[in-house]
């Protein structure tokens, strides 16, 4: 096998080959139709083969081209930004705005290199007020303020 | 005089005090997310849009419309000043205005920016209005297999005219398509690539995939380089032009004003192209060009009426085609479409306050930015003391408190970070996310006009080349990739993104 050369097009035209398998498998359970009277597969098929064609260029490209590595993921960004994000998601029905504002604030400031743990407690505190305060009286969003604990 | 008409009844609209409310807030947050680096109009629009839910049409499209524009002003006083660009469309002003502001004169610079972005704003805003009519008219005859072409054309030459790989760039866009079509197929009721979730079923909502794509996965880019912001704070005094300045200044306005225009109207155009080929042009144009990169006010002058212009006149094709073309139309169709108005020609005649109030209210809130930011410049600058490890986990709460209250519930909350992990994947990849953003939101019109044009021609896919008007985009769209692919035009692009890079 030829050695990568471009990784980067490389990795991303086997992602777009198995997204067109995975759109061609799934789409199979839904009926194809004629070219006159097109079922709810029949867009989704086309779309599948062509991204596999796509997928397949890309990945010729990234075997003779050149070009730069990927660059690394770094776990801790990714996984605390996204995972505060959600975490808010779940809590502030049951929590309300108030703390669950200032739980994101902290859980999302340990993402940076820069964590202040006093600094990002304070912040989530005022940014607290100002939801409440944007949000809730001005917008009038149906989220509760405080805790529901009837 | 029709025209005339049209523009009093438009300005009617948003000069109502509602309106006018709705502009200011609109132009001074796009104001304050060009100034900061990071988060882009994309991800505002994404950000505000479920607050706009309670808001009158008009209202909520004029606020999400001053963020486009505005951002354009708040990128310029960044680039001068700090030699910083908050939006990819002021990256050139960087080059002379920073320079200028070096040699004391950041006043000229600032004022030249904002008084030739408002000049290119209002001739901007009367050219929409003046070719929104015919365009509209000649819209209102395409049957689906012309419009199934033109999304085709439209979809092409935006990743044309985009930076990065061609083939990658497609590839991005029929993900995009794929995307588009999960939830119930309208016309069998079939549930497509729903996963058995049932809040999928109506689909994945542009909101959640335009913030993880663009914000969610920025702020995490962002956080993963260690480099410190160096901030240089100086006073900003005196914000006049002098005599000579001016005379140097305005052929550059009104050149970058044209340029911006035409470019604006393309498919892929807007404010970012626009402002590269305007000080591609005046350098060109220079007596001397090696004033260029030193403190040249023409190198303010062009890229920043014509990002302005190019920011404006890239409603036309989503007014009047509904049809976006980058990626903060492909948010405004989002918008449209929350408010239950189906973009197309048929919004100027079934809306057409909505319509002419919306052209109007650009003009209206280039006003107010002219007026208003001048006097806030310091005010904008000390935001940008304030440090990147405050500034994001706010951000991330606004965009939570967003997409959560949507639909009150938390799918949306975990479909945004799931986009988000693909954003930064992507972006690792090298696959730029706005051809799958334009892609997602054309994928159910696609489809539909594909499926009619079918039905129509009974089956025969020739339908497509036999109709002059559909042949014709087609053979537009695959002139474009051909002479792309050309190896010769193929090498003079890659060094002129090359070049921008660079910058």
């Amino acid at each position: 096998m030829a050695p990568i050369r471009n990784p980067k097009d490389f990795w991303a035209g086997l992602l777009f080959v198995g997204l067109g398998i995975f759109a061609l498998i799934l789409g199979s359970n839904y009926t194809l139709g004629t070219a006159a009277r097109m079922g709810p597969g029949y867009f989704p098929r086309i779309l599948g083969l062509l991204l596999i064609l796509l997928g397949a260029i890309i990945v010729l490209n990234g075997l003779r081209g050149r070009g730069e590595g990927i660059p690394p993921y770094k776990w801790r960004p990714l996984l605390v930004v996204l995972g505060s994000v959600v975490l808010f998601g779940f809590i502030v029905a049951k929590l309300g705005v108030a703390i669950s504002t200032v739980i994101l604030i902290v859980t999302a400031s340990a993402a940076s290199h820069e964590f202040r743990p006093r600094e990002a407690v304070m912040s989530g505190v005022l940014l607290a007020a100002l939801a409440v305060g944007v949000f809730i009286v001005g917008l009038s969003l149906q989220l509760p303020i405080w805790p529901d604990f009837s | 005089m029709d025209l005339i008409n049209h523009l009093m009844l438009g300005f009617g609209v948003a000069l109502h005090p509602i309106n006018l409310l709705y502009a200011l807030i609109g132009s001074l947050i796009g104001t304050l997310i060009g100034v900061l680096p990071g988060i882009g109009p994309v991800a505002t629009i994404a950000m505000l849009l479920p607050t706009t839910y309670a808001l009158p049409p008009v209202s909520a499209l004029i606020m999400l419309a001053g963020i486009y524009y505005g951002a354009q002003y708040g990128g310029s006083t960044t680039s001068i000043l700090l030699n910083m660009p908050g939006e990819t469309s002021s990256v050139v002003t960087c080059l002379d205005g920073h320079q200028m502001a070096l040699q004391g004169h950041a006043g000229a610079a600032l004022a030249t920016a904002a008084l030739g972005s408002f000049f290119a704003g209002t001739v901007a805003t009367i050219l929409v209005a003046a070719v929104a009519t015919p365009l509209s008219e000649i819209a209102l005859k395409f049957g689906p297999a012309e419009y199934f072409s033109l999304m085709v054309l439209g979809l092409i030459g935006a990743v044309v005219l985009a930076s990065g790989s061609l083939v990658k760039a497609i590839a991005m866009i029929v993900t995009g398509l794929l995307l588009g079509i999960v939830g119930t197929d309208v016309n069998s009721g079939t549930q497509r690539f729903a996963f058995g979730v049932p809040e999928l079923s109506d689909g994945i909502g542009v909101v959640g995939v335009a913030m993880g794509l663009f914000g969610f996965a920025e702020i995490i880019t962002n956080l993963e380089s260690t480099e410190k912001r160096v901030l240089v704070t100086n006073k900003v005094k005196g914000l006049w032009i002098t005599m000579e300045q001016f005379k140097a200044a305005w052929p550059a306005v009104l050149r970058g004003t044209g340029l911006g225009s035409v470019l604006g109207i393309l498919p892929g155009g807007g404010a970012m192209l626009s402002s590269f080929a305007s000080y591609a042009v005046e350098k060109k144009l220079a007596k001397d060009p090696s004033r260029f990169g030193k403190g040249a006010i023409e190198g303010v002058a062009g890229p920043e009426s014509a990002n302005n212009a190019g920011a404006q006149t890239s409603f036309i094709p989503l007014l009047t085609l509904g049809i976006p073309e980058n990626a903060v139309m492909a948010m405004m169709v989002g918008a449209m479409t929350i408010h239950n108005i189906q973009p197309g020609p048929q919004v100027m005649t079934s809306n057409p306050g909505l319509f002419w109030g919306l052209i109007a209210s650009m003009w209206v809130g280039n006003f107010m930015l002219v007026v208003l930011n001048l006097p806030m410049i310091g005010m904008w600058v000390k935001l940008l003391t304030v440090p990147y490890r405050i500034l994001y986990p706010a951000i991330l709460l606004f965009c939570a408190i967003g997409v959560y209250t949507i639909n009150n519930t938390n799918i949306d909350i975990v479909i945004t970070a799931f986009f988000g992990f693909v954003g930064v994947l992507f972006m690792k990849l090298g696959c730029e996310p706005a051809p799958l953003l334009l892609g997602f939101v054309l994928g159910p019109m696609m489809e539909e006009n594909l499926r009619r044009a079918m039905l129509l021609s009974r089956g025969d896919p020739t339908t497509f080349l036999t109709r002059p008007i559909s042949a014709a985009m087609l053979a537009a769209a695959v002139l474009l990739i051909l002479v792309i692919a050309l190896p010769n035009i193929r090498k003079k692009r890659e060094e002129a993104f090359a070049e921008e890079a660079a910058i």
